[in-house]
């Protein structure tokens, strides 16, 4: 415990805020730049972060324990193993990317970046803590600065998406820190600690770990989001603006994946087993509703949206079967989500900047206005799809290749699925960039170095780990393994 | 020699990457990148092939993924067969970019085709050299992308949009099918190497085991165009000429035959599988040999006859034939790939695709007329020409394997070909222009001399696998079947050779000497058949009607059942609990507030009445005081 | 021979005139001389008892209470034409002001 450089990380952002607060609030060009600056030095320390780890060991590594609270036995405790490392690397650049994409963000831009940082702090308190009580509290201090930044920056109903998004994982962590409570007081010491709770998680009774799973599913299911608690996604993707529309994505929904990995697997393993099956299920419900309605889109954001919903039924279906492959496949599928939904994300602000409309109906033939862009786009559009060569058709195929022999008939189905998401993907190709050229986006300009700059980064690594997808493996590997052999999946 | 044969894919991505990323700058040199990486390709192909004859195979392997714990290795698997198809695929995908310099060389995205082109090569050429499953699956999906962009590649017309669209859909219903196969193997054997399919083979679950064998069938159905997947390959042809004629022709559509080929240990342990492949082909090529029959659009004419050949090789495969269907596969390649080009280049010289207008243009495009015709004859299977000997041991085979309905169908079917080539031919070639201002003119070099390499090809391939060379193929490439006894060979080659006789004295008798062979009575009758047969057996509308319509609507209601109802019932929680609040509000309003108004009311009411006797008349307040004076005195006084 | 009972009810006569005068007149200025005549029977008791018991201070009282009384009225007599500028009356119930 040399070098706090977790605690740098998280805190970098902060740092960030005092600095942007102490700059005049009309002079915005510097503003932008100290932010840049603040999640640019997080994404160094993350890069650092990642040559540092051993690759090797699936422990926990860069711990860093202090007692905050010792009347609760709370403590400050962060550290990072491959589940979480790869979770931090997809936060620092996605931050450090949308910030720069934040630049062309109307009005209150101190404001703005304020919030901006706050959310990176809390996102990233949230995959480094190994305390439920600080989990929790980072998980709620991502809570209001989103708010904020859909409800003050968002477009025409974001009061109401932003309530929406607020009330309904409000109502979800509520049950979660029900659940933290009563595994604070069924832990014998009492301990809020993570680890610790993971050694003891034997001894829990299987009726109360069904409990205290399904309250914490709630918390989960609502930020993953799982089928029926998803319609706050659409509305929120919708309502935000680009750069937070790809965090929300990129991020905020693995907390709740994360959530699953890292709290209510190694600590509840019974539960965990006893509710694989349902939660296949909902996976698999997840994988084919989602591109059904995704496929009934005309808005463009929101078919984005709706493929969220169903790329995260692979990680459900991964983490339902238990084995190392699956859950192999669930955690990267996150990864992959990250980059490629928050790719996507930015394709449409590129494209709604120019056009101020998302109506897919209204594009066309837009292929040979803007090759670049239209390059890009059918990068992340196939990486969305699932096609080999790209880092998103590995992880699907881990999760589908890890369940199938758990569950044959739900993998089944949920490969049939893929029809459709390939019917829903070329339709959209189809309506923007192909066909004859729409008169109105004659004079449409191509895709610019800023805007390129934040969506190469993303495209390199979808490339990277498609072509060389053993590489993530080796970096999640020995965690997953870890965790496996805690859960003893069922087919052991 | 050099032994480099995992450098074979290799050459073409790099000529991918420089055309994608410095395709501007190259211009017309894109095709040069394009055509040395494949030609490079060809040349390894071809030392990869000697050296494999010397007895030296080269092997490299890396690790690619953890699966199951176990790394799988993703590695080159350099045998019989896809020595066969690597340089089936790299000799005839160098032709076709040559040719394809002069089809395109007035298109304004020049550069995009060619790294399509080198892409699909990379794609194609790994598929071949594929070790395992996985890896097979990724180049499976990979090429079928690359048939997506090139089939859309003029995508501001709508039909090619959505041709693309629909092929690359179709083939991934049949991929579903692949997928799970493929997640079967895993699970029976955790093994996805193909060298150890033999050991999966001896699988005691005779039931996952054939499942397993027809799911991976499923990929081949969809990427071979069999039935009932086989809608998107007439589509496909609204794709340009070359690409038609190297994916869509001689090698990706291919790819299913090669599939079930290179699985054939797991298809031979379970015979269920195999007569299911061998119904499926033989249905498939005999209704797309009909269909094939009244099509009037010259691609589409080759494409169904692409469908026919596939199910030809699938049903040989089915039957036993494992030399004979990849014999054929590779005769086919050549032929129809020469065949698909001399459409091009007619199509360049006249522009239209509809035989009704071409006619009579022999005399003016020699090269392109003489080169398709030898085509035609070699499809038609007149000896000696690649054709006639590949189909003849597919007959034999089929013969062979006793399966007399099959054998049957697939006599039919080899009339059928030479009637509608020759009926192709001669309304192409002879006769006089059905259309005034055709003004066809002969292609240049760059296309003719493709043809003629191919048509050398096209006449002397087959001697490979002829007697007159002791069957050389059927010994290097073989399932250890041995010699078909118990066929009359000769009987069977006898009738091979008079099915494409007769197939082209029909269109003879019928195109060249207009003789009216069926009476008029007949013709009538039978409308409904001409009919059918023209809308292509209704598949198209069936499939819009059963199966895309609903997922269309399907679509529609998760939309609204989730905007409704589901995100319904979070928004009524919302308004519930604004209702609630309403309710308690109220409630606070008039019931907990009340009590503390009610108190000071009570206070105001008595103070109302007391505040009487304030009137504000000095007098009044005197009288009150001695009042109170009198009666305090008069109490006093009487205590 | 004019004896203390005489006097007594003499003064307690005026009282009553005074008193009825105070509770009836409408005149302020009535009231006023009413509120005099009530001053003046407790005058005419102080002097009374005063020479019935040969203490002079009870005159030494009436002196005094004549004094202030002439105070007070002029006090009440400002008052009323004070009122009388903003009322424009002398009448006692025409002014209610401390009315509720």
């Amino acid at each position: 415990m040399n070098f706090p450089i977790l605690s740098l990380i998280a805190f970098t952002p902060i740092a960030g805020i005092l600095a942007v607060l102490a700059v005049p609030k009309k002079n915005e060009k510097l503003i932008r730049v100290i932010a840049t600056a603040a999640t640019g030095i997080a994404l160094l320390l993350g890069i650092g972060l990642m040559l540092a780890y051993n690759y090797r060991d699936g422990a926990m590594q860069f711990v860093e324990k202090y007692t905050w609270i010792k009347t609760f036995n709370i403590s400050y405790h962060l550290g990072v193993d491959g589940l979480s490392l790869s979770m931090v690397f997809l936060t620092v650049l996605l931050c450090f990317l949308a910030c720069i994409a934040s630049y062309r963000i109307e009005g209150r831009q101190k404001e703005y970046f304020v919030l901006y940082l706050l959310l990176e702090t809390g996102m990233l308190g949230t995959f480094l803590a190994l305390d439920l009580f600080l989990f929790y509290v980072f998980w709620e201090v991502v809570l209001v600065p989103m708010y904020f930044l859909i409800g003050i920056w968002g477009g025409p109903r974001k009061e109401y998406a932003a309530i929406k998004f607020f009330l309904y994982t409000l109502a979800g962590s509520v049950f979660m820190l029900l659940g933290f409570i009563a595994l604070y007081f069924t832990s014998n010491p009492h301990t809020f600690d993570i680890l610790e709770l993971q050694k003891g998680s034997g001894g829990f009774a299987i009726g109360f770990q069904q409990i205290v799973f399904m309250a914490l599913f709630l918390g989960f299911a609502i930020k993953v989001p799982i089928f029926p608690f998803h319609t706050w996604l659409p509305d929120a993707h919708v309502e935000a603006p680009t750069p937070i529309s790809v965090l929300l994505a990129g991020v905020l929904l693995k907390m709740g994946g994360y959530g699953f990995f890292r709290i209510s697997y190694p600590i509840l393993p019974e539960a965990a087993k006893w509710f694989a099956l349902p939660l296949a299920i909902l996976g698999v419900v997840n994988i084919i509703y989602g591109a059904f309605v995704a496929m009934a889109q005309i808005d463009f954001k929101k078919l984005v949206a709706y493929s969220s919903v169903s790329h995260m039924g692979f990680v459900l279906l991964g983490l339902a079967s238990m084995t190392a492959t699956g859950m192999n496949g669930a955690l990267f599928q996150m990864f992959n989500h990250g980059t490629i939904t928050g790719g996507m994300f930015l394709l449409v602000g590129v494209l709604y900047d120019r056009t101020h409309t998302r109506d897919l109906k209204s594009f066309g033939g837009l292929g040979a206005q803007i090759p670049v862009y239209a390059g890009l786009l059918t990068v992340f559009t196939m990486g969305s799809l699932g096609l080999p060569g790209l880092s998103g058709f590995v992880s699907e195929f881990l999760s589908l290749l890890g369940t199938f022999p758990v569950f044959q008939v739900i993998t089944i189905i949920a490969v049939s699925g893929i029809v459709v998401t390939a019917a829903y993907h070329l339709m959209l190709l189809q309506r923007v960039l192909l066909g004859p050229l729409n008169v109105r986006w004659k004079d449409i300009t191509e895709i610019n170095r800023r805007e390129l700059v934040t969506l190469v980064p993303l495209m390199a690594i979808t490339l990277f780990l498609g072509l060389y997808p053993i590489s993530m493996l080796y970096l999640q590997g020995p965690s997953v393994a870890m965790l496996v052999e805690k859960v003893k999946g069922l087919l052991v | 020699m050099m032994n480099y044969p995992y450098l074979i894919p290799l050459f073409p991505l790099m000529a991918f990457a420089a055309n994608i990323l410095f395709g501007k700058k190259l211009g017309k040199k894109s095709a040069l990148v394009s055509i040395a990486a494949s030609t490079a390709s060809a040349a390894l192909s071809i030392s990869a092939f000697v050296n494999f004859l010397r007895g030296s195979v080269a092997s490299v392997s890396f690790a690619w993924l953890n699966v199951n714990g176990a790394p799988v290795m993703f590695g080159i698997l350099v045998d019989q067969l896809s020595l066969m198809m690597l340089l089936v695929v790299s000799v005839i995908g160098t032709l076709i970019q040559v040719y394809s310099t002069g089809y395109m060389s007035d298109d304004k995205r020049f550069s995009r085709f060619f790294a399509y082109m080198s892409l699909f090569m990379f794609s194609m050429l790994s598929l071949v050299l594929s070790n395992n499953f996985m890896m097979i699956y990724i180049f499976w999906e990979l090429v079928g992308v690359c048939s997506y962009f090139l089939i859309s590649f003029w995508f501001e017309k709508d039909s090619a949009a959505n041709a693309g669209k629909k092929a690359f859909i179709t083939t991934r219903i049949g991929d579903v099918g692949l997928f799970i196969g493929l997640a079967m193997i895993f699970w029976l054997s955790g093994s996805p190497y193909f060298s150890d399919l033999p050991a999966i083979a001896q699988n005691p679950d005779r039931v996952l085991l054939t499942a397993a064998a027809i799911l991976i069938f499923c990929g081949a159905v969809g990427k071979s165009a069999q039935f009932p997947l086989h809608v998107w390959l007439p589509d496909a042809m609204e794709g340009p000429t070359p690409v038609s004629a190297l994916i869509h022709a001689a090698t990706m559509v291919a790819a299913g035959v090669y599939l079930v080929a290179r699985c054939y240990p797991l298809f031979a342990a379970c015979p269920a599988a195999l007569v299911v492949v061998a119904y499926i082909g033989i249905v498939t090529a005999f209704m797309a040999g009909t269909i094939a029959l009244v099509v009037n659009d010259i691609k589409r004419i080759l494409a169904y006859s692409t469908i026919s050949q596939l199910g030809y090789m699938i049903a040989a495969l089915g039957c036993g034939g494992y030399t004979a269907g990849t014999f054929h596969l590779m005769t086919h390649a050549f032929f129809k790939a020469l065949l698909f080009l001399g459409a091009g280049s007619v199509i360049h010289g006249v522009h239209t695709q509809d035989i009704r207008q071409m006619g009579g243009i022999f005399s003016k495009m020699k090269i392109t007329a003489a080169t398709f015709i030898i085509a035609s004859l070699a499809i038609a299977g007149v000896p000696p020409l690649a054709g006639f000997w590949s189909k003849d041991e597919i007959l034999v085979s089929m013969f062979a394997s006793g399966n007399y309905v099959i054998f049957g169908l697939a006599y039919l079917t080899s009339i059928f070909t030479a009637f509608y080539m020759f009926r192709l031919c001669f309304i192409v070639f002879f006769g006089r222009p059905r259309k005034a201002d055709l003004h066809a003119h002969e292609s240049p070099a760059v296309m003719t001399v493709p043809l003629m390499v191919l048509a050398f090809f096209s006449i002397f391939i087959g001697l490979v696998g002829s007697p007159l060379m002791h069957n050389w193929f059927g010994h290097f490439v073989t399932f250890g079947e041995g010699h078909h006894g118990g066929a009359p060979a000769g009987l069977i080659m006898g009738a091979s050779v008079a099915a494409g006789v007769i197939g082209i004295a029909i269109a003879f008798a019928l195109y060249i000497l207009k003789w009216q062979l069926v009476p008029q009575a007949v013709r009538i009758r039978f409308t409904w058949l001409h009919t059918l047969l023209i809308n292509k057996y209704y598949m198209d509308e069936i499939y819009l009607s059963a199966i895309i319509r609903p997922i269309a609507l399907l679509s529609k209601y998760s939309f609204r059942f989730d905007k409704n109802l589901i995100d319904g019932v979070v928004n009524w929680t919302g308004l519930f609990s604004l209702f609630l609040s309403e309710v308690k509000n109220s409630f606070d309003k008039h019931v907990v507030d009340g009590l503390v108004n009610g108190a000071a009311k009570l206070v105001d009411l008595c103070s109302g009445h007391a505040r009487r006797l304030q009137t504000g008349l000095i007098q009044n307040y005197m009288l009150f005081i001695i009042a109170g004076l009198v009666i305090i005195l008069f109490v006093n006084l009487i205590r | 021979m004019i004896s203390i009972t005489h006097v007594m009810l003499f003064s307690a006569l005026i009282f009553a005139i005074g008193l009825y005068g105070a509770l009836t007149r409408r005149n302020a200025i009535g009231i006023l001389m009413s509120i005099e005549l009530i001053l003046n029977a407790a005058n005419i008791n102080l002097v009374a008892m005063a020479r019935l018991w040969g203490d002079k201070s009870g005159i030494l009282f009436a002196v005094f209470v004549i004094g202030t009384a002439a105070a007070a009225t002029i006090v009440g007599l400002a008052i009323l034409i004070a009122v009388y500028r903003n009322a424009k009356t002398v009448y006692a119930d025409r002014i209610n002001l401390l009315r509720w």
